[in-house]
C-alpha cells in the first residue's frame, strides 16, 4: 500500500448565513500517493467547501486534516501558506493566471517563492512541464493571448512546479469544451501514471469521474460512497 | 531571495498600471519639488535678511553703558554699613564711554580660541553742517581691515574705495541717504561739528549702503585715528569692541564671561536682535507646513490608487495566497508598490526641486536696499533634500499601510467562490 497523502478525520462545517446549517457532516476519507480520485455530487452538496478546507485555505471547521502525515488543523496562516506552496497544487475552474506575468513567470511564481532550487533548475523544470503538457511554444506569451484549454494546462503546470504531494482541482474542466476537457483529463491521467501524482478532482462530469481510480460521492454534506 | 521576488511582483503590478502609477508619482514629485524649492528660496531669503543684520552685527559687543553706579560711596563707608541708606537724585557717575585698558582686553580676547576676530570701534554723535542746516548723524571710527574681514564692510561701499578711509587722511564714507541729503559726492568736503563744539572738515571718499535706509540716513564711517582726532582723544580711546565668534550660539555664554572677567558691559547678538530669530522661524514653519500639506495630499493620491489597485487585483491576490504566499508577503508586495511610487516620485521631485531652485537662482533681483544681491537668493542646503526624501518615503509608506493591510487580509476562498 502507498503512503497516505491526504487524510480527513471527522470534518464538520457550518454556515450561519442566513441561518445555521451544516454544510459538511463527519467527512472521513484518505487519498494515497498516486491515486487519481474524483469527487462528485449534486450542486450545493458541499464539494467546493470541502475542497477549500482540504487545501488549507479555509480553517474554519471542526475535525482534523493531515497532509503528508502532518496535522494541518491549528497551524498558523503563515505555516499553512508554506504548506500550500510546497505540498499542494491547485487548479481552479477559472484558470486564475496572473495577467501581469508571462506564462513562464506564472509557472515559476510558486517555485521562486519556495526558493529551494537555482533559477536555472527552476527554468529547466518549467520547460520540462511545458513540454509534457505540450505547450512549450507558449512559454513567453501573455496569459491573455491563450485559449481556455491552454490556460488550464498552464495552471496545471504551475500546480506541478514544486512537485506537490497532491493536486486538487475544483471543476477544472467545467469551463471548457469537450475537446479541451479531454486534453486536460488526459493530462491529469498522464501525471498520475508517469509521476505517480496524487490527484483529487471535483467534477460534474460523470464520464470524467468514471475514468478515475476512485469516486467519492457526496450528498447533503456527507460522503455516501467512496 | 524572497525580497527580490516580492520586489519583482510589486514591479510587475506597478508596470501593469503604469499610467495610474505615473499620476501618483507625479503627485509626489510635485510636492517634493515644491517643498525643496520653497524651503531653498525661503531660507535663502531668510539668510539674506539675517545677513543684513548678522553680517553687520558683532556676536558680542563690549562697551561701557552710561548709568548710575550700582554701588554708591555711602555703601562703601564702613561706619554706615548697618544703616539704611536713602540717596536722592543719583546721577550717572560714569560719564565716560571709553573702554579702559582697551589694548590689554583686545589682546586677551584675540587669543581666545572661540573668537574668530575682533574689531575696535568708536561711536560718536556729530552734526553735519550743510549751509545753515544741521543734520544729526553718527560717525563710527573703524579699523577698516578688521571691519571688512569680519563684517563685510567693503561689500556695502557702493561708491568710492573703502581702503581710501585709511589711505586718505581726514576722510569719511557717508551713508547713502546722508550723502544725498548733504549732496556730497566723492571728493567733496563735508563739515561737521562734534558734541564738544569743535568743527572739522572731512573729505568724502565713498558712499555706504547697508540696506537699512534709516541707518543710511545717519551713519558715516571714518578711520579710528580720524575720529580720535576730531574728538580730541588719545590714540587708545575706544568705545566698542566688536567680537565675532566661530560659533554664534556661544555668544550669550561668552558675553557673560567677558562681562565678569573684564568688568564691562557685554551684549550678545541673540539678545540684541531677538526679533530676527522669530521672523526666521516663522518663515521656516510656513515652508515646512506647505511642503508637508502637499505631501499629505500626494499621500492620499497614492492611498486611492493602491486601494483601486487592490480591488482590481483581488484575483491576483487570491491566487498568490492559494499558491503559497502568506498574508505578510502580500502586505509587503503592496508596501513595496507604495514605496516604489514614493522612491520614484521622490527622487524626481528632488531633482526637479534642484532644477527649479537653480532656475530661480538665475532670475535677476536688483534692489537698492541690497547692493550685494543680483539674483534671487537660494539656499542649497543638502539637509532639505534629505528631509524631502525622507518625507516622501514616510508619507508613501503610510499611504500604503492600510491598503496593504487590507490586501493581506483578503480571503482567497471568498474570491475564488465569488467567481
Ligand atoms: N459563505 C457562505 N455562506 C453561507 N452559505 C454558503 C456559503 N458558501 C456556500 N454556501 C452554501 O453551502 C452549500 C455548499 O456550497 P458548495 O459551494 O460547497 O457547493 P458545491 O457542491 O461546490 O456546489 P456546485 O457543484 O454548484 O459548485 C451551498 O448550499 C451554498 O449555498
Ligand atoms: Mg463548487
Amino acid at each position: 500500500m502507498n503512503a497516505v497523502i491526504l487524510e480527513a478525520k471527522h470534518i464538520y462545517k457550518q454556515f450561519y448565513d442566513p441561518v445555521k446549517f451544516d454544510v459538511l457532516k463527519d467527512i472521513n476519507f484518505q487519498v494515497r500517493a498516486g491515486e487519481f480520485v474524483s469527487v462528485i455530487g449534486k450542486s450545493g452538496c458541499g464539494k467546493s467547501t470541502l475542497l477549500y478546507i482540504l487545501s488549507t485555505m479555509d480553517t474554519d471547521y471542526q475535525g482534523e486534516l493531515l497532509v503528508d502525515g502532518v496535522k494541518m488543523t491549528g497551524k498558523k496562516e503563515k505555516e499553512l501558506a508554506a504548506v500550500r506552496n510546497e505540498k499542494i497544487g491547485f487548479v481552479f475552474q477559472f484558470h486564475y493566471l496572473l495577467n501581469e506575468f508571462s506564462v513562464m513567470e506564472n509557472i515559476l511564481l510558486p517555485a521562486r517563492k519556495l526558493a529551494k532550487k537555482t533559477e536555472a533548475e527552476l527554468k529547466e523544470r518549467a520547460h520540462f512541464l511545458l513540454n509534457k503538457l505540450d505547450i512549450s511554444k507558449l512559454a513567453e506569451k501573455n496569459p491573455r493571448q491563450l485559449s481556455g484549454g491552454e490556460k488550464q494546462r498552464v495552471a496545471i503546470a504551475r500546480a506541478m512546479v514544486n512537485e506537490p504531494a497532491i493536486i486538487m482541482g475544483d471543476e477544472p474542466t467545467g469551463n471548457l469544451d469537450k475537446r479541451n476537457s479531454e486534453i486536460v483529463f488526459a493530462t491529469f491521467q498522464q501525471l498520475a501514471q508517469e509521476f505517480n501524482q496524487s490527484l483529487l478532482i471535483v467534477t460534474h462530469d460523470p464520464e470524467f469521474a468514471e475514468r478515475t481510480n476512485r469516486i467519492i460521492e457526496m450528498e447533503d454534506g456527507r460522503i455516501i460512497r467512496q | 531571495m524572497n525580497t527580490r521576488l516580492i520586489i519583482q511582483i510589486a514591479y510587475s503590478l506597478l508596470m501593469a498600471r503604469w499610467k495610474q502609477t505615473l499620476v501618483a508619482a507625479i503627485g509626489v514629485t510635485f510636492s517634493i519639488t515644491m517643498f525643496i524649492t520653497l524651503l531653498s528660496f525661503m531660507t535663502g531669503l531668510n539668510k539674506l535678511l539675517d545677513g543684513l543684520v548678522i553680517n553687520r552685527t558683532p556676536h558680542v559687543r563690549l562697551f561701557n553703558e552710561i548709568r548710575p553706579d550700582s554701588i554708591q560711596p555711602i555703601q562703601k563707608a564702613p561706619g554706615y554699613r548697618s544703616h539704611y541708606h536713602m540717596v536722592r537724585s543719583i546721577k550717572s557717575g560714569n560719564s565716560r564711554q571709553e573702554i579702559y585698558n582697551s589694548g590689554a582686553i583686545m589682546e586677551r580676547i584675540a587669543q581666545d580660541p572661540r573668537v574668530l576676530g575682533l574689531a575696535p570701534k568708536i561711536t560718536t554723535p556729530v552734526f553735519f553742517n550743510e549751509g545753515n542746516i544741521e543734520i544729526t548723524g553718527v560717525v563710527y571710527g573703524i579699523d577698516i581691515e578688521a571691519e571688512s574681514r569680519l563684517f563685510f564692510f567693503t561689500d556695502y561701499v557702493v561708491k568710492g574705495q573703502a581702503a581710501d578711509l585709511k589711505n586718505v587722511s581726514n576722510s569719511i564714507i557717508l551713508g547713502k541717504g546722508l550723502a544725498d541729503k548733504l549732496l556730497a559726492d566723492i571728493g567733496d568736503i563735508v563739515q561737521l561739528t562734534t558734541s564738544q563744539g569743535e568743527q572739522f572738515r572731512l573729505k568724502v571718499v565713498g558712499h555706504f549702503q547697508s540696506g537699512l535706509q534709516e541707518l543710511d540716513k545717519t551713519q558715516s564711517f571714518a578711520s579710528i585715528k580720524t575720529v580720535q582726532k576730531i574728538m580730541g582723544k588719545a590714540n587708545n580711546y575706544i568705545t566698542d569692541i566688536q567680537v565675532k565668534l566661530t560659533d554664534i550660539n556661544q555668544a550669550p555664554k561668552l558675553a557673560k564671561e567677558f562681562n565678569k572677567v573684564f568688568e564691562i558691559d557685554a551684549e550678545d547678538i541673540q539678545t540684541a536682535n531677538s526679533q530676527f530669530e522669530t521672523g526666521t522661524s516663522v518663515r521656516n514653519i510656513i515652508s515646512y507646513a506647505v511642503g508637508i500639506t502637499l505631501l499629505v495630499v500626494a499621500g492620499f493620491g497614492i492611498y486611492n490608487i493602491l486601494n483601486m489597485m487592490i480591488y482590481e487585483k483581488m484575483d491576483s491576490i487570491a491566487i498568490l495566497k492559494a499558491t503559497g504566499f502568506s498574508g505578510k508577503d502580500v502586505n509587503r508586495i503592496f508596501i513595496m508598490i507604495a514605496l516604489g511610487i514614493g522612491i520614484f516620485g521622490g527622487l524626481t521631485g528632488l531633482l526637479m526641486g534642484y532644477l527649479l531652485s537653480s532656475l530661480i537662482d538665475q532670475i535677476p533681483f536688483n534692489t537698492a536696499a541690497l547692493p550685494t544681491v543680483t539674483t534671487y537668493p537660494i539656499n542649497y542646503n543638502p539637509v532639505y533634500y534629505f528631509i524631502g526624501g525622507a518625507f516622501s518615503l514616510i508619507t508613501t509608506y503610510f499611504a500604503g499601510f492600510f491598503p496593504a493591510r487590507k490586501a493581506s487580509k483578503v480571503d482567497p476562498v471568498v474570491i475564488i467562490r465569488g467567481k
